[in-house]
């Protein structure tokens, strides 16, 4: 039942100024505030893209050329490369966080939950340009020497696969950078699951070990359908978290001006193309009107996928 | 809101109590080529004349913003300023040092500076015309030496930089089809290879591809211990990238005939001169609204150019000819005037 | 199970129902080796993570990085870096704490549905995943440009990134709080604010330590809005109204420099900055959550 629903005593018929008033009024402040401030935030991110909107029309959406000296630019590279990134960080990091939160509800001893329950949520506790930094100085020279030319010979001659695993091993890439922000998102995904596995009516779990099913059947056939739209909504939230991220990509990316397939090849996100470029850019000038419209584009891209994930989890709330 | 109105009031207070102590500190934001100088010049300023420098290097297109917003005491750039820019801005610009740069490449059993470059073949690497390291054009060029089947990957800057308007200025000045096509700027649309970021960045590529090829700016270079290559300059010979090689192209720039001292250092006259060198420049407010800061300013950079030199050179970089130095200080006392038009540098 | 009551070929029946069985098990047996081995590698990252800090920096873990400032060569250290991030991180925790406080509260008890509500948690979703370059661009905009670099605008970009982090902790914390603790406030005669702040607010008190704990955590460590508001400074202030250094962009600037010994400082205030960040967020979890 909603708490709101425990109203003020109402023969309290004071002036304006007694302490409910004032602190509904605080409140709801406080939450017209947050309002203003994203849409300051948003309007000033549009004023400052305009001109490159102006300049290049609907077409900046799909353009791939980024051509600083022509000032031609587009965002169809950087947005691709986000989306691509946050989606293999996403594949990488939904198993493995599975994995973890399946051990931490079902499989480990009591005694141990908590101690490797905290040291998972630990990696969301290291800030990201120090991601950045691991992958680049041990990430990356490890994918180099020891991943990456097993995977490009294996692939080598296979039709498509050969596509988006080749060329030379640099150990920075695509693939790198949505390693990395695997890593980084592992642990909300795994402390989402946790939370929401442990919600699951034991009695739901134990008629299914009643009959004799296994944990894994347990798993598959009573708390995953449970939880499943919560599980969706808690990995869209890790993956408007990984879309916006910069430090933790920036270092590995590389910065590609054209779309290609090869995935461990160089490439661009949004947030990674306008870390880099924001030092050079001078005012007024159309690169960065253009930085300011890819991030513009960013802030639409996080509010579909928080949408989505809003109206996914809607009918849980409602329970 | 309690809390956050204590935090503002203990804000407010320090703000009042510590203004009096910045007093001697000079601000100052752009490149980021000459940064580790600036800041050795500044360390050594703060014990012989009390000046404090924060200099920040954010990229000299932030330099530039920075300083026309006047939110520094000088803005730093590697790219001269646009002459209509600094007028419209009331900027003085002059140069503070000169750097280099140089190629860098990583080919197992060669050396540094046994591999011999022209501009044109550097050019059509990065064009992705020249592929392979055992192409014809370096064969030729490397007589002597039994360069593999390895293929080229060249290396370029991802994030804005100072460095790659110099390189790339320099690929237009030798290489007509990579002016026409690519042009030179801080940022610019390589067609072939991959970026890093920042010098170390390229460094650490480079080093860890085989057939790597990079730019860097000469301290890298050494600090990073990378092979570098001979480029043919202008005359026809070719240099090793040393400092003499530095100094020479520096001295042998048209700094009379620049306008804004926006001289080009890019494949300069004289036998032994190095081709990829470039000053860096300082901006000044010609109209400065504090002017006690403004003469700070230039008191630093006068005792940089008397007593930096040494420091310059332990740091790979090269300090202006006197005439140079000269010219700027009269610029200086010609164009930086206070409120009342009288000039602030004595 | 069926295999065991079938009267007829008992034997059949069964040597099906063990294979199905021995079958079943063994998934079983195998997806449970897959969430140990998953479990593994996600300690390994963070193993790999805390064992490259502390390689790289303990070595040049010395007084000197508390007592020196942040210089070239041999004698420098991250004093000013260190003090930059205390102050900044407090204020923006001061500024940013009080209103995400509120705007939980709102949320939880105040708005019940509403469009309003809602609107205010999705966009506080929103700004949580916002990249935080961005806050530092906005901030920039509005208190930098034509001012000059200052201590507090970074301490403002770090509080915008705080409120969205306390909001969420707040509201989830309250909603937790059983109703009939408040039905028995206002039974006594208390007014709303009173039942929240004296008898909510304590309730849940640890929550929502919890998750200041983690701003705290997650602000410390921010670059990116840091670049664009606080400037940084080659010298110690504590001076709010001007350019202040902080640890997450000294590692940024040195972390590529030519200079070995600032590469070196770089990863001692990479490692003083995870390290710090990890004991809050261990005192946030182990002492003040008693649940896992």
């Amino acid at each position: 039942m909603p708490h709101s629903a425990v109203a003020a005593p109402t023969r309290r018929r004071s002036s304006a100024f007694s302490g409910d008033a004032i602190f509904a009024f605080l409140a709801k402040a406080a939450g017209v505030l947050v309002l203003v401030l994203l849409g300051a935030i948003i309007v000033s991110l549009f004023i400052g893209a305009l001109p490159a909107f102006r300049a290049f029309g609907i077409e900046f959406l799909w353009n791939v050329d980024w051509d600083p000296n022509q000032a031609i630019f587009g965002a169809a590279v950087p947005i691709y490369g986000t989306i691509l990134t946050s989606m293999i960080a996403i594949l990488i990091a939904v198993p493995i966080a599975f994995g973890i939160a399946f051990y931490l509800t079902e499989l480990a001893p009591n005694w141990f939950r908590r101690p490797i329950g905290t040291a998972v949520e630990l990696l969301a506790a290291v800030p990201s340009i120090i991601y950045g930094m691991w992958g680049l100085l041990v990430i990356a020279p490890f994918l180099a020497s020891s991943i990456q030319p097993g995977v490009i010979d294996a692939l080598d001659g296979i039709p498509v696969l050969e596509l988006l695993f080749h060329g030379p091993a640099r150990g920075k890439g695509v693939f790198t950078a949505a390693l990395i922000l695997a890593v980084m998102i592992i642990p909300f995904i795994a402390a989402t699951m946790r939370d929401v596995f442990m919600t699951v009516p034991p009695v739901y779990k134990e008629s299914a070990y009643g009959v004799g099913c296994t944990t894994w059947e347990v798993m598959r056939s009573i708390v995953i359908p449970y939880t499943r739209v919560s599980v969706v909504g808690g990995i869209m939230l890790a993956l408007g978290r990984a879309l916006g991220e910069t430090m933790a990509v920036t270092f590995v990316i590389g910065n590609a001006n054209r779309i290609s397939p090869n995935l461990f090849g160089s490439g661009a996100t949004i947030a990674s193309l306008v870390a880099l470029n924001f030092g050079e850019a001078q005012q007024g000038s159309l690169l960065l009107s253009s930085l300011l419209a890819i991030g513009f584009i960013l802030f639409v891209i996080s509010f579909i996928v928080l949408a989505i994930s809003r109206t996914l989890l809607k009918p849980k709330a409602a329970k | 809101m309690k809390l956050s109105s204590t935090a503002l009031a203990f804000a407010l207070a320090t703000v009042s109590l510590a203004a009096t102590a910045q007093a001697q500190q000079i601000t100052g934001a752009g490149a980021t080529f000459p940064a580790p100088i600036y800041a050795k010049w500044g360390e050594a300023a703060k014990t012989a004349i009390g000046i404090e420098l924060n200099y920040q290097g954010i990229g000299s297109g932030g330099g530039q913003n920075q300083i026309t917003n006047r939110t520094v005491d000088f803005g730093a750039s590697d790219a001269p300023m646009d002459a209509g820019k600094l007028e419209a801005a009331k900027l003085l610009q002059f140069p503070a040092v000169m750097g280099a740069v140089v190629p860098v490449i990583n080919l197992k059993g060669i050396d540094s500076n046994q591999i011999k470059l022209t501009g044109e073949i550097l050019a059509d690497i990065y064009l992705g015309k020249i592929t392979k390291w055992n192409d014809p054009k370096l064969v030729e060029l490397n007589r002597g030496i039994t360069l593999p089947s390895t293929a080229i990957a060249p290396v370029y800057r991802a994030d804005g930089s100072g460095t790659t308007f110099v390189f790339t200025s320099y690929l237009s000045a030798v290489s007509p089809e990579w002016k026409e096509k690519i042009g030179a700027n801080t940022a610019v649309k390589w067609p072939s290879g991959d970026g890093a970021k920042g010098n170390d960045g390229v460094a650490a590529s480079v080093k860890q591809v085989a057939g790597g090829i990079g730019y860097v700016e000469n301290a890298y270079a050494t600090s990073a211990k990378l092979t570098t290559t001979q480029l043919r300059n202008k005359a026809g010979s070719f240099v090793e990238p040393t400092l003499a090689a530095f100094s020479a192209a520096a001295s042998n720039g048209d700094w009379a005939g620049a306008k804004n001292y926006a001289v080009s250092l890019i494949d300069t006259q004289g036998a032994t001169s190095w081709p990829i060198v470039s000053a860096t420049f300082i901006l000044l407010p010609k109209d400065p609204k504090d002017g006690a800061r403004s003469a700070n300013v230039m008191k630093f950079f006068d005792w940089a150019y008397k007593n930096g030199g040494e420091m310059a050179k332990a740091a790979e970089y090269i300090a202006l000819p006197a005439s140079v130095q000269d010219a700027a200080r009269s610029s200086w006392k010609a164009e930086i005037k206070d409120a009342s038009g009288a000039s602030i540098y004595k | 199970m069926s295999g065991t009551l079938t009267a007829s070929a008992p034997s059949r029946n069964q040597s099906v129902a063990d294979s199905l069985s021995r079958s079943r098990h063994r998934t079983n047996s195998i997806v449970k080796a897959l969430c140990i081995l998953a479990t593994v590698i996600g300690l390994m990252f963070l193993g790999s993570i805390l064992f490259t800090l502390l390689n790289l920096g303990f070595g040049g873990l010395n007084t000197k990085v508390f007592t020196n400032i942040t210089r070239s060569g041999p004698e420098g250290g991250l004093a000013n870096a260190i003090v930059g991030t205390l102050i900044q991180t407090a204020l923006g925790t001061a500024i940013g704490t009080p209103i995400g406080l509120m705007v939980g509260t709102y949320l939880s008890e105040y708005s019940a549905g509403s469009q309003l509500g809602n609107a205010v948690r999705f966009v506080s979703d929103v700004l949580l995943s916002a990249p935080s370059i961005l806050i530092g661009l906005f901030v920039y905009q509005i208190m930098v440009a034509g001012r000059g670099y200052t201590g507090f605008a970074g301490g403002v970009a770090l509080a915008i990134i705080v409120i969205p982090i306390v909001v969420r902790t707040t509201e989830d914390m309250l909603r937790l709080i059983p109703t009939a603790l408040r039905e028995a406030a206002v039974a006594l005669g208390a007014p709303k604010w009173k039942s929240i702040v004296q008898v909510c607010y304590p309730a849940a008190l640890d929550g929502i330590a919890t998750g200041v704990l983690l701003a705290i955590a997650r602000v410390a460590g921010e670059t990116a809005p840091l670049l664009f508001t606080s400037f940084g400074n080659s010298y110690m202030s504590t001076d709010l109204g001007s350019a202040m250094a902080s640890l997450p962009l000294a590692i940024y600037q040195f972390a590529g420099q030519p200079d070995a010994d600032l590469v070196q400082l770089a990863w001692v205030g990479a490692l003083l900055i995870t390290f710090g960040v990890l004991a809050l967020n261990i005192v946030a979890r182990v002492v003040l959550r008693p649940r896992i």
